[in-house]
């Protein structure tokens, strides 16, 4: 089969590997129909996460058909034929933590623990195609995977619904929704977001879902702010503001957003001293991340707030604003989504007419267009927000 | 997770251990200190004094020899404590889970036959016999007399508190005997066998809570490296990430040698 493989930084190829098989009782192998670039996955691309090895499939946003099931699934559960989106993180059902519904927790995924011990402490669940720390799992850009524990995550959808519709169930969307619950948003609250990338979207159009008033977003893509304005957010893009602190104390008289939520994670984009300072940091490899927009967001948060983080981080942060999260009384919640959780709940919303998430997608292709397509996606050219590649195109098909 | 080396209170084996490090880190810094200040002053005294010098931080740097051959961990399991003693009382299932072992068999009430896979695909076999148990709460077995190695083992199962399963205590200690035996039994455990525990008991949680092992083990991907592909083919297991960071791949390889 054809797959998206990791060979180096700033190098990924589309190479001629074997299928996946079955590998363990409770696994099945999906033939898949739509694959996403996901924006963590740039970090991979930029080399920012430890313990990728060259030959790596990479790829965790996916859906497709049941192609074979193992011995250890029940025929209610999931059988052949099936049409399913598939959740980024791998998660048992039995231990613990999936007992408590913290999927991205679970204990049982992850057959690298190890390695996950000596940085966190304790190992988060396994993930596709996202690093050997997080499982060495083969990822999904490619036209076959294999799905571990298939009968917890994999979440069927009816056929009629285009692929483009669900697709974003298998991560973004979830994530967006899961970052606003995490904003602990009262009817009236303001919602200031960092990031109009397609977690950002998806979190805006959630931010109102659950309540808040307002939303300020915040980014310096001219299409992903106006994209942000159509979800009913006011933006503030922070080319053309000298303090994005500031901005947000007159927008709010001088009170501040109930709520902030960093959306972009660990390569954020930033101006002045501070931000030269990050980023020679970081191609240096003395910090894993440049957290421009958590300190934004830790600095402008109202007293008593809550800071919510669903950007990606991998690793040790500098000149973390330690004095403005204590003495202010902020809160924070982060993860990784607990996906099992949000899927069946968003379909719904799906399936009613209430949102149709393909809004975000802007460029459709083969999948043996993806070296280019994350490249463009990269340096945000071509006014790219989303890519969805199809495994089994022979020739471009346009958005 | 619920899975750590047990460090109990009140066992001096943790204190003495680190205060260990502390010594073997102080020759190490302190040697290479003196070695350069030695070097720095160009003369015969300071040749001596560097020579000194680097001695300690040899002695500093070397593994140290006389650890206890003893590994000890713990894990919190998501079952009754009836069901991990059932499972575990079959030592015929712990190769399952013990990857350095090939089989047990039980050969009658309390007596078993293991054998063990040591390197360059050795075999290591021994006899051993439950000598202490109570049900759903202890098992403790012994190689008997006259084997090729000495091992004793006990795994202690209790309820975990707010209902949720079971606390498992789990300790063997070895006496490898001397000659190929002994170096070959040294190698199955390694440097540093309570990591070694830790993995099996990992392994085990993941079966009985899910009724299989995770892996990746086998799977397919795109082109490896040399280097790569030279790591994971010396230890499948253990794969040494290439774009590890320094600390991390030190300590793998200190785990895995």
């Amino acid at each position: 089969m054809k797959a998206v493989c990791w060979m180096g930084r700033e190098k990924v190829s589309v190479e001629d590997v074997p299928d996946p098989q079955i590998l363990n009782p409770r696994d099945a192998i999906v033939r898949i129909t739509s694959t996403c670039i996901c924006g963590s996955d740039l970090h991979l691309y930029n080399g920012f996460m430890p313990t990728m090895e060259q030959g790596d499939i990479v790829g965790h946003e996916f859906m497709g058909e049941i192609v074979e099931v193992g011995p250890g699934i029940s025929a209610d559960k999931l059988k052949v034929g099936d049409r399913v989106v598939v959740p980024f993180t791998i998660a048992c059902g039995n231990c613990f933590f999936c007992q408590r519904q913290l999927w991205s927790s679970c204990d049982n995924s992850n057959p690298n623990a190890y390695i996950a011990e000596t940085m966190m402490g304790y190992t988060p669940s396994g993930l596709f195609g996202y690093t050997h720390m997080l499982g060495g799992y083969a990822g999904g850009q490619a036209q076959y995977a294999r799905v571990p524990f298939a009968d917890v995550g994999p979440v069927k959808v009816p056929a009629g619904i285009p692929d483009e519709k669900v697709v974003f169930l298998s991560d973004i969307f979830p994530t967006g929704y899961f970052g606003a619950e995490n904003c602990n948003i009262q009817p009236g609250d303001t919602v200031a977001i960092w990031g109009c990338g397609p977690v950002g979207q998806f979190a805006i159009f959630s931010a109102f879902l659950l309540g808040a008033e307002r939303v300020i977003a915040i980014d310096h893509i001219p299409e992903r702010l106006q994209m942000a304005q159509r979800g009913g957010a006011e933006t503030i893009n922070f080319d053309e503001v000298d303090d994005v602190v500031q901005a947000l104390k007159d927008m709010t008289g001088n009170i501040g957003p109930d709520s902030c939520m960093d959306a972009v994670g660990m390569e954020a984009d930033g101006h002045g001293l501070l931000y030269m300072y990050d980023r020679a940091k970081q191609a240096v490899r003395l910090q894993t991340e440049r957290p421009i927009a958590l300190r934004q967001a830790i600095q402008a948060c109202r007293k008593g707030g809550t800071v919510s983080v669903p950007g990606v981080y991998g690793g040790f942060i500098d000149k973390m604003p330690m004095g403005a999260f204590m003495n202010k009384g902020l809160t924070m919640k982060t993860g990784q989504t607990h996906m099992m959780r949000y899927m069946k709940p968003l379909l719904e919303r799906i399936e009613s007419g209430e949102i149709d998430p393909s809004f975000v997608m802007t460029h459709r292709v083969p999948l043996t267009e993806a070296p280019q397509m994350y490249r463009t996606f990269r340096d945000k050219q071509d006014k790219c927000v989303k890519v969805v590649l199809d495994p089994w195109a022979d020739g471009a098909k346009a958005a | 997770m619920a899975q750590a080396a047990s460090i109990q209170p009140g066992n001096a084996r943790g204190g003495s251990t680190r205060s260990l490090d502390v010594q073997r880190w102080g020759a190490l810094i302190g040697g290479a200190a003196l070695a350069l200040y030695g070097l720095s002053r160009r003369s015969p005294l300071g040749m001596a004094i560097a020579a000194g010098g680097g001695a300690l931080a040899f002695a500093g740097a070397r593994p140290n020899a006389k650890r206890e051959p003893i590994a000890r961990s713990s894990v919190q399991v998501n079952c009754s404590p009836e069901k991990a003693y059932q499972f575990w009382r079959n030592f015929e299932n712990l190769p399952r889970f013990m990857h350095h072992l090939e089989s047990v068999r039980v050969t009658g009430d309390n007596r078993s036959e293991w054998v063990a896979i040591g390197p360059m695909n050795s075999r290591v076999k021994w006899n051993a016999e439950i000598v202490n148990e109570r049900d759903n709460e202890l098992i403790v077995w012994r190689s008997l007399p006259g084997s090729e190695v000495s091992v004793e083992g006990s795994v202690e199962f209790r309820r975990a508190s707010g209902d949720r399963g079971t606390v498992m205590d789990v300790m063997t200690t070895y006496r490898p005997p001397a000659g190929a035996v002994g170096r070959a039994v040294a190698k199955m455990f390694g440097k540093d066998p309570s990591f070694l525990m830790r993995q099996d008991l990992r392994r085990f949680k993941a079966l009985i809570e899910t009724g299989e092992i995770p892996t990746v083990e086998g799977q397919t991907h795109g082109p490896r490296d040399v280097m790569t592909a030279a790591a994971r083919m010396v230890d499948p297991d253990r794969p040494l990430p290439r774009g590890a960071s320094m600390t991390e791949v030190a300590a793998a390889r200190r785990r895995a040698s």
